[in-house]
């Protein structure tokens, strides 16, 4: 196979994708880590060693998995390439058909793969700014990466916050990262939906951590995925402290089947989730986001 | 013969007859000859060989809701308004296999290299050909160009059709298409009761009419032709108001309209199936019960269908007052900021086939009543 993977680009296009539809490369599962209940991590490396050694996609973007029989999947990468060279890593909640399918696999198995595709976290733009990243649920992996490059060019960003909610303690992604996060100077704060028996910590849910802490309008940038729900108010609460609307970097989740603005599924408004996103300042989305079923 | 004064933009009478001899002529050309043809009371798109297969003295009649086939018995064979089917199937086939996977120890990917074939199309109206443009600027963006589509649409050889009879559905007037044929085809067919004019759109349509039988139009042809094109346009009364008309609805995407249409709306996919410029595509994979064979298949979608928005945790517009509200806010909105022109070419084919009779140019109307109050 020769197909060109796209190279992400300001704009998140997908050019050099012209021919070969939906055609995808093969990924050999080289690692497999539970991290929850039906979540699942995956260390990826392109079968084709040219193929991977160009591979390149930042923090925020997406690929699309396949496995013959069943079909694809939009799944954002949960790493970035300096953390883990030579692979790419997806952290998978097992809800679908193909998601399900790929719960069953063993390391040696592979998996189709095609990408990068969509727009990633703003990182060069937010430097110097202080960083709250708000996200909950399977909202975590996809500002992973963007949190491991902020982690090593940590001199480069203000004060660092992460707001991260899952349902019960059990649901609670990366734990073992966490304390790494905080010798790093990063204000990890973990809340729960429900505790349990071994749960000391937050009950509560992301968007009411803003009244624990200060917030610096003039320097600070939100990163926000997870369920919409919980953006709305992640979004609500940063406006009420008069963040600009253009510093608040949301990432959208809707039905893909292309990742390149072809096949219609993912519009919203004027906007290919898929290729004008799904990471967008919500300046841009402002007028439609909360536009009921829209 | 004439062939020394014969340049693109020029007309000539073609007898009749020599229509079949033109199709020959691009069939030993490798072209597949599609155009019209009764089937069912309905005219469908499908591969022709000649005047035969025509759908002679044929009009149809068609209403919100209604097709009906009417014999005229006359020697015309365009006097038709085309029906459910779009040239859409033959540039965007409405089903197509990407490629094949087999499981032999491992996974081996085949890519469907089948050649593209080689179209001409036959009798393509105005209010289509100005579909195609509109899909043309869907399929070859700058950022992403679609094979299929592309080999397809290269290969085209279009022989156009000036309406002379529309229907009450047709609204090409209001969108600026129609019903008069300007340009984009490489030839454009007028039809008299004993002649077709033709007019040549491009060097390649000149050197196949210029291997045919011909004569110069005579001056009561020519007056025929266009007191006859004239009739055509003072014929179309339906109208859709385009004034300001995307930021009219993506402004009122709250509308009490949206609830009303959602009622009488069954989310039966039609208009968007008869839609020429509907893109909207789905991939599945068609596997074998040994799990080890499986076809990667692209096929038409809607955004109708209850599947298109699934995302984990349900469908993103449940209601299908929200899918009718994507449906017509993208065609006559959001359409022109993503690809610089409406998504609607004024058809008609989504009034006519639409069982619950919904009507778009009145939905738009209507939003703009209430809007206005």
């Amino acid at each position: 196979m020769t197909v060109p993977l796209s190279m992400p680009n300001a704009g998140g296009g997908s050019a050099g994708y012209a021919s070969k539809l939906l055609l995808p490369h093969w990924a050999d599962i080289v690692k497999i880590i539970p991290e929850a209940e039906g979540v699942t991590t995956y260390h990826l490396r392109l079968t084709d060693p040219e193929v991977q050694a160009r591979y390149r996609f930042q923090p925020g973007q997406f690929n699309m998995l396949y496995v013959p029989g069943y079909g694809e999947a939009a799944i954002s990468m949960s790493s970035d390439l300096e953390s883990n060279p030579g692979l790419v890593v997806h952290t998978i909640r097992h809800v679908g058909n193909v998601t399900k399918a790929i719960s069953r696999m063993k390391v040696g198995d592979v998996v189709g793969l095609r990408g990068p595709f969509g727009t990633a976290w703003p990182l060069e733009q937010i430097r110097g700014k202080d960083v709250v990243i708000a996200c909950g649920g399977i909202g975590l992996p996809p500002l992973r990466g963007a949190l491991y490059h902020i982690l090593r060019q940590r001199a480069d960003y203000g004060k660092v916050t992460l707001l991260y909610g899952a349902r019960t303690p059990k649901d609670l992604m990366y734990p073992d990262e966490y304390e790494t996060w905080k010798q790093a100077d990063i204000d990890v704060q973990v809340t729960v939906d429900r505790g349990d028996e071994t749960w000391n910590g937050r009950i509560g849910v992301v968007p009411m951590w803003f009244y624990h802490f200060r917030v610096d309008p003039r320097k600070t940038a939100v990163l926000t995925c997870g369920p919409e729900i919980m953006m709305r108010f992640v979004i609500y609460e940063a406006l009420a402290r008069r963040i600009p609307t253009s510093q608040i970097f949301v990432s959208l989740e809707r039905n893909m089947k292309c990742g390149q603005g072809a096949c219609g599924h993912c519009q919203q408004g004027p906007f290919f989730i898929c290729k004008d996103g799904p990471v967008f300042p919500f300046s841009a989305i402002e007028s439609i986001f909360n536009v009921e079923e829209y | 013969m004439l062939d020394s004064t014969l340049n693109t933009g020029s007309t000539v009478a073609l007898p009749k007859l020599e229509l079949d001899a033109l199709l020959a002529d691009l069939r030993q050309n490798g072209f597949q000859t599609v155009g019209p043809r009764l089937q069912d009371e309905s005219i469908v798109y499908r591969e022709i060989e000649g005047l035969k297969d025509l759908p002679r003295g044929i009009l149809s009649e068609q209403a919100p809701g209604s097709y009906r086939i009417i014999r005229t018995g006359k020697e015309r064979y365009f006097d038709f308004i085309p029906a459910g089917q779009s040239w859409k199937q033959f540039l965007f086939p409405p089903r197509h296999t990407l490629f094949s996977a087999t499981k032999d120890g491992t996974w081996q990917l085949k890519e469907n290299d089948e050649p593209a074939p080689r179209y001409a199309l036959v009798g393509v109206r105005a209010c289509e050909l100005a579909a195609i443009a509109v899909q043309d600027k869907v399929f070859m963006r700058p950022d992403f160009s679609d094979p299929i589509y592309r080999l397809r649409r290269e290969g085209l050889f279009i022989i156009a059709v000036n309406c002379l009879d529309p229907d009450s559905t047709c609204f090409c007037t209001s969108m600026g298409t129609g019903p008069r044929l300007r340009s984009g085809f490489d030839l454009c067919l007028t039809e008299l009761d004993d002649a077709f004019l033709v007019e040549i759109g491009s060097e390649l349509g000149r050197s196949f009419l210029a291997s045919r039988t011909y004569s110069l139009p005579s001056a009561f042809m020519q007056d025929a032709a266009a007191r006859a094109l004239t009739r055509a346009v003072e014929s179309i009364t339906r109208t859709l108001d385009t004034d300001g008309l995307p930021e009219l609805l993506l402004n009122n995407l709250e509308a009490e309209r949206w609830n009303d249409v959602g009622k009488r709306c069954l989310s039966c996919a039609n208009c968007t199936q008869v839609c020429p410029t509907c893109f909207c595509w789905d991939a599945t994979d068609a596997v074998d019960i040994s799990g080890k064979n499986t076809r990667r298949e692209r096929l038409w979608d809607s955004c109708f269908n209850p599947n298109y928005s699934y995302v984990f945790g349900g469908n993103t517009r449940p209601n299908i007052r929200s899918r009718y509200r994507q449906w017509l806010t993208h065609k006559l909105g959001t359409w022109v900021e993503q690809f610089g022109t409406s998504g609607c070419v004024g058809c008609g084919r989504c009034i006519t086939w639409c069982p619950a009779k919904i009507d778009l140019t009145e939905e738009a109307a209507a939003i703009r009543r209430e809007v206005a109050k």
